[in-house]
């Protein structure tokens, strides 16, 4: 493979994405109705993408796993999407958000890539709030902010503690226009099994009909993967227990490089896990922080109620470590803090696996009414799960495994390493580093699929206008097809005991014991041998009832299992690789004294992209050398 | 605790379906009511048999997904929660416990408590959306919009359409669920200009769909797990009889 090329304009970081735009190849409105594109995914992306395409007047074609296009996970994003609005007037600017991020993700992200999702922030919030989204406004009709983690402005757009359920919806209801218009068609409860590709292009994918269980052909002249993250690797996650990586990891398999895959992040407030069969476990959002109080007891097991421990006898460790930040510092860095005291024993409840985050306080000086306007939801969301009410009890949360920064290499244009393959949203690897700031998800999800992809495919597409709607009766196809129903008939005759969830979670637990929050080269190598009994156990002793022409949900979760052990694999073999900590990536033998991350600019400074080599082979590393014009690499401080 | 579970098992949309009961030991009080189905059905795989299909995804109250009948109540006996939020604490030792589909024409079921829901995307297709291209809109702020307006906005537009109040309606009507829609935007300035056109539109894809009229009972909001009121049915028809 040749360097890796990523087509970052000449020119300064401010003008780079308006040069690009009035440079980029058009395609003139006739013969956008001729060239087809599969988007696969419906989520802020997705439906962003699909929906703008449609708009443009490109023929597009949209999948989704879900019985309809309205439940992918953004959904469930609770907190707020960032925008450089400055309405506040408190300093806030495209620059300085571009540098909380770069910061934030510990300097491990691209700064093109980044000043421009900061760029068209604003554009998002114009748009959400046209489509009506009814974010949070003030008395006097105009849009409210909240602060989030790592920052020092109030740039988070919110609607309650269900951002992203109205910003989904507001996306959902630009990709129903659409679908009226004709210019998308929409398929739901299909699976995508393959990518196929022709002429070393994307052209098309195999799908399986999760009802009919029929497999079919699609074809394309560019597909774009919007399929979200990699999260429910650990099994217990704060994703949507069907979200998975087999779409990206086909393309991965199919020649698209895998960026920084062991960077993972581990959000720090969720429900802690309750019992042995919890399927997942549940967020509460970071924008509690900016009223709670993070503490834990100052003497071990101390196991009094919360309510009656002085505050002289409480640590309220993230206002002491971080005085600056306070309960407001980044995720990564609050997650380990929290992890730290508890494996020092200072943990509450009956594990001794969790911290208060405490509203007294806030309660006290704002009033209960206050309180429940802001996060009203949430709370109710508590006391549904636990029984415990957090207007008169601290909560108890714990961190858990929520967001991958790493995925499918991207270029400039958000093309993978595969011409006329795209990839955006969080399935890409592209904008948040080692680590993401709170409520810039939504925002980089929604600024790739409304306002950047549709900007860059021209680029491709203008080449590809003479190429004839793609015949999915090309031997491609039929060789493609044929491998995902031998993948299928394999599954269905292994015929042992265990469910494939079962599986899963035993991956899961291997994965977060080893290569989670915390990890060292001892546990690493071992992860890699557990990884590769468990999947030798699975591919002989996993159990799938009935038939694949029907629905068959063990059937959908054996396929995401089995490529899970694989992505497992190259996961721990990214973490071995980086001899240094960074951002979410914490190995033990390279911290400060104080027990903050270390890391090693001369040697890591760069993107390691993952070339798969093929069965049985080791990945092969490709380095994509940040390059740091704008800003300074500085240790990142907090405090 | 022990339960006894007669769950509603039917192989396709053809095939005529059946209860079938499974005892249940070792239930925890601190499982979901769905992890309580996930440990049905690991033992059932193991056992070589189909597992109970139902959808199910976000686990955490916000997609839609999950939804069945359970002794008699869309999503539990418990108000204000969907069926992933309802946890085992609110049943006891020795419990039957019912468990089915949504019954409605317009849901049909596709396997067990699966049901087919692309009636409710219709209705938004039809009309569902304020037509805007991105890159078109105006600077968020604007147009300033009071901040009543905006919240009773937004209390309408938490409907995750999980078709809860279709199930409990007995005439099947979607009136609970196309109004929340109409109220979100016949609330906010960027809805007015095709007022009209959205709330025909809607409501002809509504009575397509084969949903019945709203019969004045009420059954939709006591079992919305929103908390949607009814009051979104009134709005609908005042922007309904404006339309023509």
């Amino acid at each position: 493979m040749e360097k890796l090329n990523s087509k970052i304009p000449e020119g300064p970081l401010a003008q780079k994405w308006t040069k690009f735009k009035s440079s980029v190849k058009l395609v003139n409105p006739a013969n956008k109705k001729k060239l087809e594109i599969i988007v696969i995914g419906t989520g802020l992306s997705g439906a962003g993408a699909a929906s703008s395409l449609g708009e443009l007047g490109y023929s597009v074609k949209n999948f989704c796993y879900q019985d309809s296009p309205r439940r992918a996970h953004s959904v469930a994003a609770q907190g707020g999407i960032n925008a450089a609005k400055n309405y506040q007037s408190d300093g806030d600017s495209t620059y300085r958000l571009f540098y909380d991020m770069i910061k934030g993700g510990d300097f491990r992200a691209r700064e093109a890539n980044v000043y421009r999702a900061a760029e068209v922030s604003t554009q998002v919030i114009d748009h959400y709030t046209a489509l009506g989204v009814p974010f949070a406004r003030d008395y006097g009709g105009t849009l409210d902010t909240r602060s989030f983690g790592g920052v020092q402005v109030s740039r988070t757009f919110y609607a309650k503690g269900q951002t992203g359920q109205q910003c989904l919806l507001g996306a959902y209801s630009s990709l129903n226009r659409q679908i009226k218009k004709g210019n998308v068609k929409m398929y739901p409860r299909r699976e995508m099994l393959d990518l196929v590709i022709i002429d070393g292009k994307a052209r098309g994918i195999i799908t399986r009909n999760l009802i009919t269980g029929e497999i079919e052909r699609h074809g394309a002249h560019a597909v774009v993967l919007a399929t979200g993250g990699y999260g429910t690797i650990y099994y217990l996650s704060t994703l949507a227990v069907n979200s998975n990586a087999s779409a990206a990891w086909k393309a991965h398999k199919k020649g698209a490089l895998f960026a920084n895959p062991s960077f993972i992040q581990i959000h720090p407030t969720c429900v802690p896990q309750l019992n042995e069969f919890q399927s997942k476990l549940t967020l509460m959002s970071e924008s509690l922080r900016n009223d709670g109080r993070v503490w834990v007891p100052k003497s071990k097991g101390d196991s009094r109620p919360p309510n009656i421990i002085p505050s002289e006898e409480r640590d309220y460790f993230l206002e002491r470590r971080y005085p600056a930040f306070g309960n407001l510092v980044p995720r990564d860095v609050a997650s380990r803090a929290a992890k730290e005291r508890c494996d020092a024993g200072f943990g509450v409840s009956e594990t001794g696996l969790a911290v208060y985050l405490d509203f007294t306080d806030a309660i006290k000086k704002q009033g209960k009414k206050a309180i429940e306007n802001k996060y009203g939801n949430l709370f109710d969301m508590y006391v549904t799960i636990t029984g415990i009410d957090p207007y008169t009890e601290p909560m108890r949360i714990y961190p858990a495994g929520h967001y991958t920064m790493g995925g499918l290499w991207v270029d400039y244009e958000l093309m993978t390493t595969i011409p006329g393959l795209y990839s955006i949203g969080e399935s890409n690897f592209s904008d948040h580093g080692a680590n993401r700031l709170g409520a810039s998800s939504l925002m980089q999800a929604a600024g790739d699929g409304y306002f950047i992809l549709p900007n860059t495919i021209s680029n491709y597409l203008a080449d590809e206008i003479k190429i004839p709607p793609v015949s999915t009766d090309r031997p491609e196809f039929v060789e493609t097809e044929k491998a995902a129903v031998e993948r299928i008939n394999k599954f269905l005759a292994i015929k042992g005991k265990q469910t494939a969830s079962s599986f899963h979670k035993r991956l899961g637990k291997i994965m977060w014991d080893y290569c989670g929050m915390v990890r060292n080269e001892e546990g690493l190598k071992k992860a890699l041998t557990l990884i590769n009994d468990l999947k030798a156990e699975f591919w002989n002793d996993l159990n799938i009832p009935g038939p694949d022409s029907e629905v068959n949900q063990e059937l959908e979760k054996a396929g995401r299992v089995a490529d899970y052990f694989e992505l497992a694999e190259l996961l721990v073999t990214d973490a071995l690789n980086r001899k240094e900590s960074c951002g979410a990536h914490f190995r033990e033998e390279y911290q400060t004294p104080e027990g903050e991350a270390q890391r090693n600019d001369e040697k890591y400074a760069y993107v390691a992209a993952w070339e798969y080599a093929g069965e049985g082979q080791p990945h092969i590393l490709h380095k994509e050398e940040l390059n740091f014009v704008e800003v300074e690499m500085k240790v990142r401080s907090y405090k | 605790m022990k339960l006894t579970l007669k769950i509603w098992r039917q192989k396709n949309a053809k095939a005529k379906g059946t209860f079938v009961t499974y005892q249940m030991d070792n239930v925890s009080p601190e499982m979901a009511f769905l992890e309580m189905l996930d440990a049905l059905n690991k033992k059932l795989v193991e056992q070589d048999i189909d597992p109970v299909a139902f959808d199910h995804d976000c686990r955490e109250g916000i997609c839609g997904s999950c939804g069945m009948y359970i002794n008699g109540h869309p999503h539990g006996p418990v108000p204000a929660i969907t069926t992933c939020h309802l946890s085992m604490r609110f049943f006891k030792d020795g419990d039957t416990v019912w468990i089915e589909p949504w019954r409605a024409k317009p849901f049909p079921v596709i396997k067990d408590l699966i049901v087919d829901r692309t009636a409710f995307d219709k209705i938004q297709v039809a009309g569902g959306y304020i037509s805007i291209n991105a890159g078109a809109a105006p600077d968020a702020n604007a147009n300033l919009i009071p901040k009543k307006n905006s919240d009773a906005a937004f209390d309408s537009a938490i409907c995750i359409g999980c078709g809860a109040c279709v199930a409990a309606c007995k005439n099947a009507s979607a009136m609970l669920f196309v109004s929340a829609k109409i109220s979100q935007f016949a609330l906010l300035p960027q809805g007015q200009i095709e007022a009209k056109d959205r709330v025909r539109a809607m409501v002809k894809a509504m009575d397509e769909a084969g949903f019945g009229n709203c019969s004045n009972t009420g059954a939709c909001e006591a079992e919305c797990p929103k908390e949607i009121k009814l009051q979104n049915i009134a709005r609908l028809n005042r922007e309904f009889y404006k339309a023509f």
